[in-house]
Parts: structure tokens; sequence; C-alpha cells
């Protein structure tokens, strides 16, 4: 017999948007408010970042990941969430219906609602279609952080560190603290993805760091032995090495929208929303990394919180239609623009931004047009990976409702 | 370790063939010893395949390999309940995406019937996009082959092993054979695990059965000319645009690059076909990958901007002639099993079957007296269309996420009669690790389970932070 869990809202990952919105449903009086968590514990990615800073806007006080990820799950049990762990959704089913199952096999969720916040994840070595042989030792920061953290065991000892995004600091963190020894960092562009002077943090743990230098082939045939790099001159270099360390390049934890009913965004790779979070069955809604790689546990709360008082206005009947009535799509190096489309032509409530990320650096501008008439523009420098936003409000003025808002960042190229 | 036992039959090979014929031998009721080199089965051209069960439409006629690959066709679909083994029915079409294609597909289909492969069928472009509605519509037809299928390519050959290993065969591993000679009618064998002594050794070292031959024999029957062949796998999501296998006209060299579903409900495209020296690694190249994906989104657009779940990449044992290299030595009590190239899957019962009649025709002393009431082993299920155990009761918990591994079958895959010797050996026997994060989720609980137990583990050792 299938047991059937019957719930006002459903929300899919317990990280930080997940119980933002769960604690925000519950703040407005919504009864029944479950999260559906398949580890055995909640709190997300945060569980496994054995550093600081977490938790300044949201608890006053800097913490640790874990730290973090403690007291949202003991803040979401005060305020009376229902936490199942040890659950995974295996389907999202029309008019918010779930298919999952535990330890004790499978199991339906009926809900009046539910939020997607799935999150996000590095992409893998297949992905990314890295050459060469494929032994063990090839893993991302996720990985590290799981294995060291929480299993307490050594993926490698001196590892090559491939990227320099914020979540590469944190990696470069992790190895320190568990004696693990990067022999190098390799970037492909001329300059750390992350913001100064964080850059400088692998540099003064004396790792060499290589900039344009991209990787030309792992090699090994049990385990990692070598990694073949090609310098910015065009020489090549061996690095011997036990493991290969990815990190960044965050995509979408999308596994459930990509074959459900929804719509997906191939820009952000995740559901397509409109300003209210609010999915293609507006039934569902999403919101955290899930939409766009990727933000902060900070912002993601935020946005999480945002999202559950929109659903309990939705509950309440308070919300407009969902009716697409204007789609905006990235233009000329924009990687990806979310939301993706706005319902009706208010925003109160609504999130706030619209968030982009651009494929390539660049000086400028930022142009949001509807057609030839330009609704927003900002000069400045952009980067990739980078959070950009432009005010919902700016493209909802005094124009006519409908159409499509065409986002661009052309600009003069990279430099 | 081996015994002093002196057994009837050693395969030297754990690869499809070489877990076949142990099969075969034991059910015959041979005593039987498998070595391998690896770790684990399937250790070299068995682990990367693009795992079709193929009718042998467009093999040479009158070859051996035709005769075998359909005498393991018959056999697969026989047994494969028995030993719970998935089949799922496609069906191919042979596309002709061009006017030479198109007049090459009479010859293709006059060599299909000579086969025996009747059931063929010329389909019209209109046919071809009203069967496949994803596909490029500037098709100039097709020959629609109903009997060719895909199946588990992993968990066949772990089947017919674990089936001879559970009616008495040994399956001995990382037992390189180095050396050997035979005395009369004994075969004396120095593995890197001991001495063996068997009546007859079956050559089916797959990428090694030249090198073998020399050590054993002080010269080779075939060379070993290495073919490797990259695959790019796609998220499951793909598997919407694609019911039936598409292939396209073959050349002389290779059947060229295929695009299908995988049991698993991936979609697949592969292989290349690259002359190497290395018998040990295959590696993926960008370019070639970035090449093999436009093919993909050439024949099926919509795979355009399709995320990539994995890339692999494999040797297929080529020799240095086309057809297999299958001989008997009744002197030296030795049968060689070589050359087979892209077949093997499945061929590698009808393979069994004929190597089993060699012997037979050696006319051993003693006859071999078939076992009356086998074990049938039930494998577990790891076909996306057939029920799974995450679909099951009290199954402990979800490991892998993205391919819904439990801890039980993790359990099961590092326990057993056959272990999962290495990690890739526990990722084929359970899928962990496979889908689309590539064991970015399940890699730190999968390192902490299989602990001790794998060549090659997952963790170099303990933290103390």
């Amino acid at each position: 017999m299938t047991e059937t869990i019957a719930t006002d809202v459903a929300i899919v990952g317990g990280g930080p948007a997940g119980i933002a919105a769960a604690l925000a449903l519950r703040s407005r009086g919504v009864q029944r408010v479950t999260i559906l968590e398949r580890e055995t514990d909640v709190g997300g990615v945060p569980r496994h970042c054995g550093h600081p800073p977490f938790g300044m806007r949201e608890f006053g006080r800097v913490l640790t990941g874990p730290a973090y990820a403690r007291r949202l799950a003991e803040a979401a049990r005060q305020a009376g969430v229902e936490i199942r762990t040890g659950l995974s959704v295996t389907a999202l089913r029309p008019e918010a219906r779930l298919d999952a199952t535990t330890a004790a096999g499978p199991v339906e969720i009926a809900a009046g609602r539910v939020v997607l916040a799935t999150g996000a994840r590095e992409s893998s070595r297949a992905a990314r279609l890295i050459s060469g042989d494929r032994p063990v030792g090839v893993i991302t920061t996720g990985t590290l952080q799981h294995e060291v953290h929480i299993e307490k065991m050594l993926p490698f000892r001196c590892p090559v560190i491939v990227g320099t995004e914020l979540v590469s600091l944190s990696a470069v963190a992790t190895c320190r603290k568990a004696g693990i020894r990067p022999v190098a960092v390799v970037e492909a562009a001329d300059r750390p993805t992350a913001r100064r002077p964080l850059d400088l943090f692998p540099r003064l743990l004396g790792i060499p760091m290589h900039y344009r230098a991209t990787i030309a082939e792992i090699r090994g045939r049990g385990r990692v032995e070598a990694i073949a790099i090609r310098l910015a001159d065009g020489s090549m270099c061996e690095i011997a090495c036990d493991g290969v360390l990815l990190t960044g390049r965050f995509t979408p934890e999308a596994a459930l929208v990509r074959p459900s009913h929804l719509v997906l965004d191939d820009g952000s790779g995740g559901p397509v929303i409109d300003q209210f979070g609010r999915c293609s069955d507006p039934s569902y809604f999403a919101a955290g990394n899930l939409l766009r790689p990727i933000e902060t546990a900070g912002w993601s709360y935020r946005e999480g919180a945002r999202i559950g008082a929109i659903i309990a206005d939705d509950l309440a009947g308070t919300l407009p239609p969902c009716v697409t009535t204007t789609t905006i799509v990235g233009g000329a190096n924009v990687k990806l623009v979310v939301p993706q489309r706005l319902s009706a032509s208010g925003h109160t409530g609504s999130l706030d931004s619209l968030q982009i990320r651009v494929e390539a650096a660049t000086t400028g501008p930022l142009v949001a047009r509807d057609g030839s008439q330009v609704l927003w523009r900002r000069n400045g420098r952009l980067l990739p990976e980078r959070r950009i936003l432009i005010p919902l409000s700016a493209l909802q003025g005094p124009r006519a409702a409908g159409g499509t808002i065409i986002i661009e960042a052309a600009g003069s190229g990279s430099g | 370790m081996p015994d002093g036992d002196l057994f009837d039959v050693a395969v030297v090979g754990g690869g499809v063939v070489g877990c076949a014929v142990a099969r075969r031998f034991t059910l015959d009721g041979a005593r039987t010893v498998l070595l391998e080199r690896g770790a684990d089965i399937l250790s070299g051209a068995s682990k990367a395949n693009s795992a079709l069960l193929h009718t042998g439409f467009d093999a040479p006629p009158g070859s051996l390999e035709v005769a075998c690959m359909q005498a393991g066709y018959r056999e697969y679909l026989e047994i494969r309940e028995r030993l719970n083994l998935p089949l799922l029915e496609t069906g191919a079409m042979v596309v002709a995406w061009n006017e030479a294609d198109r007049e090459r597909l009479d010859a293709i289909e006059a060599q299909a019937r000579q086969n025996g492969v009747d059931n063929v069928r010329r389909l019209t472009p209109a046919e071809v996009l009203a069967r496949e509605p994803h596909l490029a519509p500037d098709t100039h037809g097709a020959l629609l082959v109903p009997g060719e299928h895909v199946i588990d390519p992993w968990s066949a050959p772990l089947a017919y092993l674990t089936q001879a290993v559970e009616n008495g065969a040994r399956a001995i591993f990382n037992a390189e054979v180095t050396g050997g000679s035979i005395d009369g009618s004994e075969w004396a064998l120095q593995t890197s695990k001991g001495p063996v002594r068997t009546s007859l050794v079956i050559n089916c070292a797959g990428l090694f059965g030249d090198i073998l031959e020399q050590r054993l024999l002080g010269s080779a029957g075939f060379t070993i000319k290495p073919r490797k062949g990259q695959f790019v796998v796609f998220d499951k999501a793909a598997a919407t645009f694609l019911r039936t296998i598409i292939l396209p006209v073959p050349n002389e060299r290779t059947k060229g690059v295929v695009l299908t579903r995988t049991i698993f409900g991936n979609v697949l495209v592969g292989p290349t076909a690259e002359e190497q020296d290395d018998r040990d690694h295959a590696g993926v190249d960008e370019t070639v990958l970035h090449t093999l994906i436009a093919k993909a989104v050439a024949m099926v657009p919509a795979l355009a901007g399709m995320p990539v779940t994995a890339v692999y990449a494999g040797l297929r044992p080529a020799s240095e002639k086309k057809e297999y290299r299958v001989s008997a030595d009744a002197e030296r009590r030795w049968i060689s099993v070589g050359g087979i190239r892209s077949t093997g899957l499945t061929a590698a019962l009808g393979l069994a079957a004929h190597v089993a009649r060699l012997h037979a025709d050696m006319k051993q002393k003693k006859d071999l007296q078939p076992l009356k009431n086998p074990v049938w082993p039930r494998m577990t299920n790891l076909a996306e269309h057939l029920e799974r155990d995450w679909q099951k009761p009290d199954h402990g918990d979800i490991v892998c996420h993205c391919e819904l591994v439990t801890r039980r079958e993790i359990e099961a895959a590092l326990n057993g009669l056959l272990p999962a010797g290495d990690v890739n050996g526990l990722k084929r026997r359970t899928r962990a690790g496979m889908g689309r994060c590539q064991g970015f989720y399940c890699q730190a609980r999968v390192a902490a389970l299989s602990e001790g137990r794998l060549a090659d583990p997952l963790a170099v050792g303990a933290c103390h932070d």
C-alpha cells in the first residue's frame, strides 16, 4: 500500500531556499508545510562548507556552513515545519502531485502548492568534455566537502584545482583544513573569476596559479597520475598529482524538471518562472539556485522567503493570474535571464529584480529593450558568474503590456 | 588461491566472451576456471560498446561471425528471462542520408535476406519520419531491421559468469597469465595469483590475445590492432526524441556512428573508429566528443543543447583481418577466440557454443556430463523500463539520487559471489555515479560504503580535521 502525504505546501529540497520558504509560509499561517529532503539531514550545501561566512543577515552573526545549516534546521522545527528526510522525489505530476520513494518504499504526495528548491551542482568532468583517461580521483568541490566533512575521508592528497570561482576558494579552505596540499590552480581566463581580494588566497598559501591555462589531458590508469595543461604561451606542462578538483561551473539540479511537464529554460538550466517564481504549471514555484547558477546561501534564503510569502498570497487568492504577458529573452552575450516571463502587469510583492549573467567579460552597456524602445540601460563593466540585476519596476513602467523584452550586453568584448 | 587441482578448462580473459565460454563449459560439466588480469570482469574491450543485440543482418554471409551472432542472439532471448536480463525492443533503421547511401541500401537488404534476416523492410523518407518524428527530415529513406534491440551490456556477461560460478566454476581476478608449459595433455599455467593446472586453455584474452599466445605458444595466430571507439551519453531527457536505433550505412572498416537509446534510459552516440597501438589507454578527446555531439544533433536536431551525462572510450580487439580468429589446436590443447571486434556482446553465447563444439571435436579422453539441474541466478534489473530496486519496499535508502541506486543494491554488489573489484565494476553492477551528476551527490557515500573493498579506491585515507 503506497503511503500518501497530504500537505498544503510541499517543498522539494531542504537547503537555505527551501527552509526560508517554509518559514515564511508558517509565519503567514499556512498550516501544513512539508519539506521533502532526500539526504539524511536538511540544511543543503552549507552542511559541508566547513568555513564562514554564513548567516549574517539571517541570524545576525557569522557562522560556519554546518552551524548555519543546523540553525536553519532548528528554526524550521520550531516553526512547526514538517520535515521528511530520506525521501527522494522521483517525478513531478501536474497540479502539485509528486511521486517519491523512501527506505520503506514508494510514497505519493498530494499538495496544494509545490516549491522546487533543489539547488545547483558543479558540472562533471564528462559534461565538461575534458580529454584524457578516466581514472579515479577526478571530483568536484561538493564531493570533496561531503567526503571530508561528513564521511571523514580524503579523496586525494595532492590535487590540481581547476577554476577560480568563489567555490574554488571554499575548496582551497577545505583542502587546507583536511591536510590536502593542492599542487596548482588552473584557470582558463586571464583573471580569477571570483572577486578580489579573494583571488589572492591561493597565492598566499603558496599554490602556483596558472591563468589562461587549459586542461589538455588527464592521465592515469587506476587513479589520476598527472594532468597535462596548455599554458598561455602555447607550451605544454605536465603536473604530477593524485586528483583533479573541478570547481564551479554550476548547473541547476533540474533532474526532476527536465523530464516533467514544466517548461525548462535552456539559458539558466532551470524552470521558466514569472516574477512570482511561478512555473508553467502555476501549482509549482521555484526558488534558490535551481533558478540560476549560482548565488550565495544568503541570497537563496531571501529568495526562498519571498517565494514563501508569494505562495501564502496565492493560497489566499490574491496573486494575479498566471498568464504570460511579456517574455524576457537574453540577447547578445547574455547567458541567462530570470524570471523569463512576466504575468499580468503588476509587480507588487513579486521578486524585485531581473537576474542576469553574461557569457564573457565586457564593458557594457547592459540594455533592456522592447523592440527599438530602450527601457533600461546601464554602463559599466560586466563579468561572467557575477550577480547582475535590473529592477523589475524599470521593465513594467509606462510601456504597453505584452511582447518581448530583450536583454543585451554586447559591449566592447573582453579585456 | 588456485589449489593443486586439475581443471578441465582454463578460460583466459573475463570479457563478455570469456564469461560466456566459462558458463558454457561449466554447464556442459567441465571443471572450469576463469583467469582475469583485471580486478573485475569487463576490464578490457567489453566495458565499452554500444550495447546492441544485433541480428547479424549486415555481417559477412556464411561467416563464423554471422553464425555466432545469430546463435548468440537466439540463446540470449531464450535464457534472458530466467537470468532476469532485460531487453528493450527498439528495432533499427539503417538510414540513408544521401543518394549514395540510398543506392547501397539495396545491397544491404539483399545481404540481410541472404543472412536469413527476412523481416527487413524499406522505408520511404515519409515512413522514416512517421516512425521517428524528431529525426532530421532530409533522409533518403531507410532499411528497417525490426529485430535489432538494446540490452544491458554489463549485466549480461555478469550473469553468464555468475551462473558459471554458482554452478562450481572458479573466477580468479588480478591473475595475469605470465607463462606456462604443456606436458602431454596438461597445461601448467603461471599466473600472478599462482600456478593453475588445466587440460585445456581457451584464449579469450581480447586485446591481449596475441600476447598471450606469444607467451605460451611462442607465436600468435593473429595480431591485435586496437581500435578505439569514443562515445557520448546524453541526458535521459533525450530519450523522448528517439525510439529506434539509428544506424548509418556502414563502410568496410566500421559499422559507423550509431545513435541509440540505452537500456538505462539515456541516448548514446558513438563509436568512433581510431586505430592505435596502445592496448591499455582509451582516452577521450574533447574535439572528437564535439564531433560526435554534432553528428547526433545532425541526426536529431532536438538534441542541440542537451546536457551530456557521460563520455567514455573503449578499445575493440580488432585483428589484422576483418573476420573472427577462432581456431583449435588439439595437439597443444588450445583454443583461440581472437579478433572479436564490435559484435562480441551479441555473439558471445554463440561463440561459447561454437568453442564447445571445437572442444568436443578434440576427442578428449573423458566425455563431459552436462549439469542436470543447473542453478539460474537472477540478476538485479538496472533497465529503466522495468521495475528497479528503489520501487520495491525496504531498499535501505537511495544512495545515488540520479540513478536511484539503493543501499541494498550497493551492498549486494560489494558482497555476493562475484563482488565488484573496482569502482567501475561497482558502477556497472549498480549504476551508482553513472547519472547526470556523475557522483557529485553520491560519491562520498559510495566511498564510505566501499571502503577497503575496491582496487584504486575512491578515498586515499581517513581525514582527521
